[in-house]
């Protein structure tokens, strides 16, 4: 069992939660996910890792609340614990020095990106970032980003904070600006990064995606969560999360994300949610 | 003068077009007269050809001459001697290849029932015996066991047994391995698993879950906390593919991933338990070893019409037991040997909707040893399906070979070890099962634990 030693409301979708994991804290980098198993008989759900206190051996999860499993761990509170939490899963970001760096988020895209953009920022690289959202409300960690960004840029669908409009709108801006940016890392919903590297690929821009398919164990042993690099089929759990998203087939992805769209729908009607 | 029947005395079964729809054991065990009665067709043979036929050495004709005499917590002692997990061998040991296929018997009619016996032995054990108090004296060195599955189980009960401290490590919520992920619920019920590893746990073996050991700690690290030694038993846990053109289409699992949804994480519960798994009406499910006979049978259980086996090779080939395949023809599985998949195509949505085949003729045996498949040319056709599952074979887990350097592999990626001792080329780390040989039994496991917890013991103690 795994301790909640802090939940807080980051907006009415989205939550944050620190939790006890001694394993994990003390090995986890930027770029890993970890699984996490609310009750007995419950789902394993990847997430990626948004932070993490080597001495106080936590790790923090930011999740939006968008289905069973999402809804039932947001019923947890402070104190509460959670029946399952392992790893770290995953490759590390392979973050290197470079000139500049943009990151580009989409929701709660930004929690993963975070701390990869942080230690690009203590590696000594200037960092800008492009947050995303449907409105303010759904911007998140704009503080933090503000912390050691050179500068933080918003984009919301209605207008609300920031651009009206898409990140790629915002993207497309800053890189005509003539500002040079030697590398994007984007994390978001599929389509979103799919539009960004699509814009990136234009302007020749290595763009590196963090993906979160559906997958079980995290450890390669289910194969579920495989995905086509390049027209290699890889598994994002043990080769990824992170890819260079000139080669990922995203229109694959998001057709494999659907796989179980109605057993989702089902389950929580099921379960009367 | 034994019981001169050429044939086993019967095992009850639930009628297979019962069982093809629920999840309860297809085999239901022997009573006490059944058990005692097939005992009694034992030679007692002088020289044990069944004991040379079992991997862990268990002293088969001592076991069932209490079995005889109906003295079955008396057959338990001497089995458990040996093996720590009957309740689980008597159902899944390939006993027709080992104790049951030297059996002297069989050269005339059926072998001696000796998996269906140990079975009753430990069922009847687990219903009917009082937990006895162990003393076991400590010698305070400790040793950690990677993978908490047959031959992890096996390792640490035999160390706990000899005074270590063992703490095993898993990479799942639960413990067990193959033995809860893989091997369904009919063949193998998951509370008998708990218990048997349970009993292991009540010597003191201590199971820490979710820790992945070349993520979450190292082998070199466990070392620096003090582990003298470290056995790795981690098993074959990645799933291998066949590389054809469709293999990410919607509706195509790995065998892994099919049964884990359905074993470890309950989908035949669904929505009870969260985790979904989709079978559709037409099922096929690729290769014809044990774990594509556990994907078809499952698959039929939840409410597939059609299953089929796809094979490439023929029957004499499948690489399945004899009873798996007998299970599974009784549940209506569909086979087509001789059949090889070259493509899945899908329907504009992406789900999968046929299988491109191609059939094949045997020509000379191959380097295994059975006679390679080759193409026969423009027989190609599709076959409607809406669901694949690909079960042909898993290999080694590359996280640990990964993070443990001085740790030689295969090119395939097994674990290279010593075979008498199981030791690999890093000191102080051994290694045995799956993750050696690539996917083999639970038996051979098993006795790949207890070989190495010998020689981990005997190297912690000097000798």
């Amino acid at each position: 069992m795994y301790k909640i030693v802090k939940k807080t409301k980051l907006n009415s979708l989205v939550e944050l939660m620190e939790i006890h994991a001694p394993y994990v804290a003390r090995k986890c980098e930027p770029g890993q996910f970890i699984i996490i198993r609310v009750d007995e008989d419950g789902e394993r759900v990847p997430l990626t890792i948004a932070d993490y206190d080597r001495e106080k051996e936590t790790v923090t999860i930011i999740y939006q609340i968008v289905g069973y499993t999402t809804e039932l761990l947001s019923k947890k509170e402070e104190g509460d614990y959670v029946e399952d939490f392992v790893g770290p899963l995953g490759q590390p970001s392979p973050l290197h020095k470079c000139e500049r760096v943009i990151g580009v988020a989409g929701g709660v895209g930004a929690a993963p990106l975070y701390p990869q953009l942080r230690k690009l920022a203590k590696m000594g690289v200037p960092v800008d970032v492009i947050i995303g959202g449907k409105s303010a409300e759904f911007v998140i960690l704009k503080e933090l980003f503000e912390e050691f960004c050179d500068n933080v840029y918003i984009a919301t669908d209605d207008g609300s904070l920031g651009t009206k409009g898409f990140v790629t709108t915002v993207l497309e801006e800053r890189i005509n600006s003539g500002t040079k940016y030697d590398e994007v890392i984007t994390i978001g919903p599929l389509i979103m990064m799919k539009n960004v590297v699509k814009l990136t690929k234009e302007y020749d821009i290595p763009t590196a995606v963090s993906l979160n398919p559906i997958m079980i164990d995290g450890t390669g042993m289910c194969g579920g969560c495989r995905v086509s690099v390049g027209g290699e089929t890889k598994f994002a759990c043990v080769d990824g999360p992170d890819f260079d998203g000139f080669k990922v087939d995203f229109d694959e992805c998001m057709q494999r994300q659907g796989m179980f769209r109605e057993e989702e729908h089902q389950c929580k009607i099921g379960r009367g949610m | 003068m034994a019981n001169m029947s050429l044939k086993k005395v019967a095992m009850p079964e639930q009628d297979p077009n019962v069982r093809n729809k629920n999840f309860d054991e297809v085999a239901l065990g022997y009573t006490k007269e059944m058990a005692m009665e097939e005992a009694t067709r034992c030679l007692n043979c002088k020289n044990k050809p069944c004991v040379n036929g079992c991997p862990v050495n268990v002293p088969i004709p001592e076991f069932i001459a209490k079995v005889a005499e109906g003295d079955f917590e008396g057959a338990y002692e001497v089995i458990t001697s040996e093996n720590a997990l009957p309740a689980i061998c008597g159902r899944v040991c390939p006993q027709e290849n080992q104790c049951e296929g030297k059996c002297v018997r069989g050269i005339k009619g059926e072998p001696v029932g000796i998996g269906r016996m140990e079975r009753f032995v430990a069922d009847w054990h687990m219903a009917n015996a009082k937990p006895a108090e162990v003393k076991i004296e400590k010698n305070g060195k400790k040793v950690a066991v990677v993978g908490c599955g047959p031959a992890g189980i096996t390792c640490a009960g035999e160390l706990i047994k000899k005074g270590y401290d063992v703490t095993v490590f898993e990479a799942l919520h639960k413990p067990g391995g193959v033995l809860s992920y893989g091997i369904p619920e009919f063949r193998l019920p998951k509370d008998l698993v708990a218990k048997e590893i349970e009993s292991v746990q009540k010597l003191g073996v201590d199971i820490e879950t979710n820790v992945i050991v070349g993520r979450s700690i190292t082998i070199d690290e466990l070392m620096e906390d003090g582990y003298e030694a470290v056995f790795v038993g981690s098993g074959a846990g990645l799933p291998r593919f066949l590389n054809i053109p469709g293999e990410n289409h919607l509706g195509v699992y790995s065998a892994n991933e099919f049964l884990t949804r359905v074993n470890l994480m309950k989908g035949y519960k669904f929505p009870e338990c969260p985790t979904p798994v989709k079978v559709g009406k037409k099922v096929a499910v690729v290769g014809a070893g044990n774990v594509a006979m556990d994907a078809a049978r499952t698959a039929k259980r939840l409410g597939a019409e059609e299953v089929y086996i796809v094979y490439r090779r023929s029957e004499e080939e499948a690489p399945a037991r004899l009873e798996e395949l007998h299970h599974a023809k009784e549940e209506g599985i569909i086979f087509k040997f001789l059949n090889n998949p070259v493509a899945i195509k899908a329907d504009e949505s992406g789900w999968v909707n046929q299988m491109e085949i191609v059939k094949q003729e045997l020509g000379e045996p191959d380097e295994s040893g059975r006679r390679s498949p080759h193409p026969v040319e423009g027989s190609n056709y599709d076959l409607d399906v809406d669901t694949v599952i690909i079960a042909i074979g898993q290999s080694p887990n590359p996280l640990i070979r990964q993070t443990t350097p001085g740790l030689d592999t295969q090119r395939w990626g097994g674990i290279i070890v010593d075979e008498e001792t199981m030791k690999t080329s890093k000191d102080g780390v051994y290694a045995g099962g799956d993750t050696v040989t690539g996917a083999a039994t639970v038996i051979l496991a098993m006795g790949a634990g207890k070989k190495a917890a010998a020689a981990i013991d005997r190297q912690l103690q000097g000798e």
